[in-house]
């Protein structure tokens, strides 16, 4: 295994951030030796996932197999990471079999926090789900939302930032209504939540009040929107002012990197990865890369678009900084398209540059769609939405 | 729209610590900014948050410009006897806003 010519490269984790990356870094040099480390035979998408729980798409289009990126030979180690050696350059897998690396990117997604709200643990989510990972969590809402009674009140708790998919809370109660309306139009659905102003917040309220006119109604941080208990048998949910009881609650606790990013000490205290702007390498730990929702470092959302977005610099500056050269000033994207009924679309864009150590937004890119456009507009962001999925998931999982 | 939204609990035994919480909605505008126009904003705050309790006062703060706006205070109270929490928030204009609770003591 000594003395190999080719540069080693090993990718933790295999969403959008690590397939993106492991597929790009390949494709800028074919003679690295490439693995992606990834224990799940699939990948679950979370964008459009909400379609999802509204019943109005079908959880086998979320699904994306790693066959694709193994034949253009980067190898998927079916494996958990559990910590690596950053001296020896080396991952620890499950089985304890070692990979050295020369760089190593760690794409680990989140982990939820089932310590953060008293009474909202791992056994409290198979009552109250969070669905904020697609997968069982998904079809889990879908099916006590069919199993509701009309008239049923569904209560949808957020969490402060930073968190994954900053619009994705409010597209939910969207699609959640939508299916209300259609299925049980005496319901209500009310969103709790631990801020007081949120991602197209005028865009959202403004298609709420057309759409779904007196069905969702927002409660903010400062109006007692921040749960402070619950009871998963009873599914109440405690505020700082008052109590609610649910008929579906969805809980969307606060989020930290993924596991194995503290245990390979590139989070912080945080629960976040500080990463450089430029090269999105640890500020913890040297010739360790982190990207996606677990990294931290500015004002890019953590969202699917970011990161494919990262995974590409990310990509780049990883084989620069193999060959000895200095790595490119990034320029990257965001979008977020959000759903507020099936024909139904919005969506902001922001661009960012390295800016004081961080990621900062350009002034004046990017915004969001008019708050007076016409349906047919909304119609086509719908479109452009769906077509933005096939996309994505075209660059990360071929 | 003037929101005031109190928090007491509806029991408590008698010499119990229990926790009281308040908020008021209200803009807490400094009087330091510069409107779109290039004039000033004029300053709007609350100055003083009062709570009274089985006749007297039992907790007082004095707000500054520094305190954001919608301002949520929280404190601890000994339930010595039933009866109402009274709250009242009054402004640097004189404008006062009152909210009430009743906690029953056993």
């Amino acid at each position: 295994m000594r003395a190999q010519a080719a540069p080693r490269v090993v990718v933790i984790g295999g969403g959008f951030a690590g397939a993106s990356a492991a597929r790009a870094i390949k494709a800028e040099d074919p003679r690295i030796a490439m693995a992606l480390v990834e224990p799940s035979p699939h990948y679950t998408a979370c964008p459009l996932s909400n379609a999802v729980i509204a019943g109005v798409r079908s959880m086998e289009a979320q699904h994306f197999g790693y066959a694709r990126i193994e034949a253009e030979g980067i190898v998927h180690v079916p494996q958990r990471a559990v910590r690596i050696e950053p001296e020896q350059r080396r991952v620890v897998l499950a089985d304890e079999v070692r990979l050295s690396y020369d760089r190593l990117v760690v794409a680990p997604g989140i982990d939820l926090r089932f310590d953060a709200i008293p009474g909202y643990d791992a056994a409290a989510a198979e009552l109250m789900p969070h669905a904020w990972k697609a997968g069982e969590q998904t079809l889990l809402l879908r099916r006590q939302l069919e199993a509701m009674d009309d008239g049923g009140l569904v209560v949808i708790a957020v969490p402060a930032n930073p968190f994954r998919c900053p619009p994705g809370p409010y597209e939910r109660a969207s699609l959640i209504a939508h299916y209300l309306k259609t299925h049980k139009p005496r319901s209500k659905i009310l969103i709790l939540d631990r801020k007081d102003a949120f991602s197209k917040q005028r865009l959202f309220e403004a298609g709420w009040a057309a759409l779904y006119p007196g069905m969702i109604e927002w409660i903010g941080q400062s109006f007692g929107g921040g749960v402070t208990e619950v009871d998963a048998t009873t599914r109440t949910l405690r505020t700082e002012f008052g109590e609610h009881r649910a008929a579906v609650a969805n809980i969307i606790p606060p989020q930290r990197a993924g596991a194995i990013a503290t245990l390979a000490g590139v989070a912080d205290a945080t629960g976040w990865c500080p990463v450089d702007p430029v090269t999105f390498e640890s500020l913890l730990v040297p010739n360790v890369h982190v990207i996606g929702d677990a990294a931290i470092g500015g004002a890019m959302p953590k969202s699917a678009f970011t990161a494919n977005a990262q995974a590409k610099v990310c990509a780049s500056a990883v084989i620069a900084l193999l060959r000895g050269e200095p790595p490119g000033e990034p320029t990257l994207i965001n979008t977020c398209y959000s759903l507020l009924a099936p024909d139904y679309g919005i969506s902001i864009a922001g661009v960012y540059r390295p800016k004081d150590g961080l990621l900062a937004e350009v002034e004046g890119a990017g915004g969001t769609s008019a708050l007076d456009a016409p349906m047919a507009v909304r119609t086509e962001e719908a479109a452009y939405g769906e077509a933005w999925f096939e996309t994505i998931t075209l660059e990360a999982f071929g | 729209m003037t929101k005031a939204l109190v928090s007491v609990p509806k029991a408590a035994k008698r010499g119990d610590i229990v926790d009281i919480r308040a908020m008021i909605a209200h803009p807490m505008e400094t009087g330091y900014r510069m409107g779109a126009n290039g004039v000033a904003i004029p300053r709007r705050i609350i100055t003083r948050f009062v709570c009274t309790y089985g006749g007297g006062e039992v907790f007082a703060a004095d707000f500054s410009p520094a305190v954001s706006a919608n301002p949520f205070v929280s404190f601890s109270l000994r339930a010595a006897e039933s009866g109402p929490v009274g709250f009242a928030w009054t402004d640097d204009q004189g404008e006062t806003v009152t909210a009430s609770a009743e906690i029953a003591v056993s």
